[in-house]
This record gives structure tokens, C-alpha cells and sequence, in this order.
């Protein structure tokens, strides 16, 4: 079968009926929510103190439903209606907004302590490419410069993603470095190739204000 | 569900507004009331974000009085006030309306308790 992403965008992809089939199927509400964990776990936020975080594509509030365990107060992002409508209904507790990501984010500097995102960059590749605005480098670009803004200066962004391609890795990775960010990619059991899990790892600050001082990405599991 | 505290962060983003883009401004909404889970400890780190002029007009357009003018300085928080603010920040939610962008006048329309923040194609940067 072929992947989501080259069938349909995202709103129409996830219409009605595989909005619901797609959060009410307990292997995928399982793999959400262990790569939530992981995507946290990631994050590396300050121990025990509260955090305001961005959940890009947050979907149908699989993700959310797990920030809200954890007591964190969060704001979700999604294109596809349907999903944020199963998202209402399962009454989870952050503020939906229906947005393009690949239009650029729309908050004030330094409003975020992190950001997760799950499933969600390989769609930003897939735009319609019949005008220049919507080509994917001008999208991932308006995307990362506008998230590296809205992000405290110590946060991180953490992307699951399934990458189509090396290239595709290459593309995303160097125009987030562009943007501003430090960070690489995390791959988890890098041996399994059903297991294997993508994780990109971005660092806000970087650059003068964390001294000068790169940190290191963590060795894969 | 825009509460304030997203509000308090949202700006206009559509193309060349990038002065006089904040706080949008709530149009014929219809507001709701959900209780949720008082944490001082958030209300005092999200504090520094807050642009307190903009809560406190915004507040008092959606009929909420309960807030100082002056942001009060950090460690002489009373617990009065907090509570205000938990209640203006977390618990006041627009379900329906628009917001209007102050520069632009762009609508973003709120149904639903969902703000569309979806962009026409001439509008994007
Ligand atoms: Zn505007």
C-alpha cells in the first residue's frame, strides 16, 4: 500500500471516517503513545517544573491525551478538521487551533517551552508544488522560522517522522539549521526495519547564547 | 476553546503584517466557563510571557474586571490574585466569534471553540 502522504493531503486524507478509524485503533493509539513518551523523554524539560508546549499536528489528541497525564498545559495544531472534531470529543484539555504549519506559525517570540510533534513532517514535503509559495523548501522554511521564534531560548522540538528518503532527511534537517536551530537525527532500534523510529531532534538556542557550547544529540537506543 | 493564555500569545501572521499584528480582537463571542485544575506553580513561570496590557484589555472586553492594571511584581503574588488569573487565563473559553487582526483586519473565524488560522493563498508570506 502506499503511504498516506502521496494519496491525498492531510484535511482530505483524514477525512470523517479515518479520523475516527485511525484514533479508535488501539495499535495505533499504542505506537502514539509510545512515541509521545519517547518525543518527551527527548525533550529533556526541566524536572517537576510546568511547562506550556506545542503539539504541531496534534491530530485527534492521541498525543495530547499523554501531555495532559503529565500534567503539562499545551497547545495543539492541526490541518484536518476531522481529526480536531474526534479531538473535541475526547474532550482533551489544549486549545486546537486549524492551521497549515507550512504557512508559518503565528505566536510571539519566546512563547513555548518545547514542542512535540508526531507523524507529522514527511506531510509537510508532500505540498502541491503549483505555486512558488507552496513548494516544500519555501514551507519547511516559513515553518521552522516561524517556530524558532515562538520557542523559549532553552526549548527543543522533537519530530517523529517517517522520512521517504535520505534526501528528504537532508532537505528538512539542513533548512531547520538555517532557521536557526541546532540538533540531528535520533534513530531509535536503527536495526529493525520495522521498529526503526525517526526522531529529529532541534535545539532553539545554540549560537552565542548557550555559550558557544554544541550540544550533542543523544546516542540512539 | 481559545482561552487567554493562547490568545495572550497569538499574533497575526499573514503577509507583511508584522507591526501593530497584537492582541487580535474577539468580535461577537459566546463565551463558556470550564473549571480547570488551579497550578500556581504554571501561573507564576508563565507569568514573564504575559504582554499585560493586552490580558487585561482583552479580559475586560470579555467582561472580566477581576485583573490589576499593574502586573504585579514577581514574589508578591497574593493568592487573590492568582486565582484571578488562573480564572482569566485558563478558565474563560470563546467558543464562537471571530478574532480581527488590529493592522490587517484579517478574520479568523472561531467555530466550534477552533479558531481558523488557515491563511488565503495571497496571504502567505
Ligand atoms: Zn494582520
Amino acid at each position: 500500500m502506499s503511504r498516506p502522504e502521496f494519496q491525498a493531503p492531510p484535511e482530505i486524507y483524514y477525512g470523517d471516517t479515518e479520523a475516527k478509524k485511525y484514533t479508535h485503533n488501539t495499535r495505533n493509539q499504542a505506537i502514539q503513545a509510545e512515541m509521545t513518551d519517547r518525543a518527551l523523554e527527548l525533550l529533556n524539560l526541566p524536572e517537576g517544573q510546568p511547562a506550556l508546549l506545542l503539539d504541531i499536528g496534534c491530530g485527534s489528541g492521541l498525543s495530547g491525551e499523554i501531555l495532559d497525564e503529565e500534567g503539562y498545559t499545551w497547545v495543539g495544531l492541526d490541518i484536518a478538521p476531522s481529526m480536531l472534531e474526534v479531538a473535541l470529543e475526547r474532550e482533551v484539555e489544549g486549545d486546537l487551533f486549524l492551521h497549515d504549519i507550512g504557512q508559518g506559525l503565528g505566536f510571539r517570540p519566546g512563547s513555548f517551552d518545547g514542542a512535540i510533534s508526531i507523524s507529522v513532517l514527511q506531510w509537510l514535503c508532500n505540498a502541491d508544488t503549483t505555486s512558488p509559495t507552496s513548494s516544500p523548501p519555501a514551507r519547511l522554511t516559513r515553518f521552522f522560522t516561524s517556530l524558532h521564534a515562538a520557542l523559549t531560548r532553552s526549548a527543543r522540538a522533537v519530530f517523529q517522522f517517517y522520512p521517504q528518503s535520505d534526501d528528504q532527511v537532508t532537505l528538512i534537517t539542513s533548512i531547520a539549521m538555517r532557521c536557526g536551530f541546532e540538533g540531528g537525527l535520533v534513530v531509535d532500534y536503527p536495526n529493525s526495519q520495522k521498529a526503526k523510529k525517526f526522531f529529529l531532534c532541534l535545539f532553539a538556542g545554540g549560537g552565542e547564547s548557550s555559550g558557544g557550547a554544541r550540544r550533542k544529540v543523544e546516542i540512539p537506543k | 476553546m481559545v482561552r487567554l493564555i493562547t490568545h495572550n500569545l497569538l499574533a497575526c501572521h499573514a503577509k507583511g503584517c508584522t507591526t501593530n499584528n497584537f492582541p487580535l480582537a474577539f468580535r461577537d463571542v459566546q463565551l463558556e466557563n470550564r473549571e480547570a485544575e488551579y497550578n500556581p506553580e504554571f501561573l507564576k513561570g508563565f507569568m514573564p510571557k504575559i504582554e499585560w496590557n493586552a490580558l487585561v484589555s482583552t479580559a475586560r472586553e470579555l467582561g472580566d474586571v477581576s485583573l490589576p492594571a499593574e502586573c504585579p511584581e514577581p514574589g508578591t503574588e497574593t493568592d487573590e490574585f492568582l486565582h484571578a488569573l488562573h480564572h482569566v487565563l485558563m478558565e474563560i473559553h470563546v467558543e464562537e466569534g471571530s478574532m480581527v487582526c488590529p493592522n490587517c483586519q484579517h478574520v479568523y473565524r472561531i467555530s466550534n471553540g477552533i479558531p481558523n488560522m488557515l491563511l488565503a493563498e495571497h496571504e502567505i508570506k
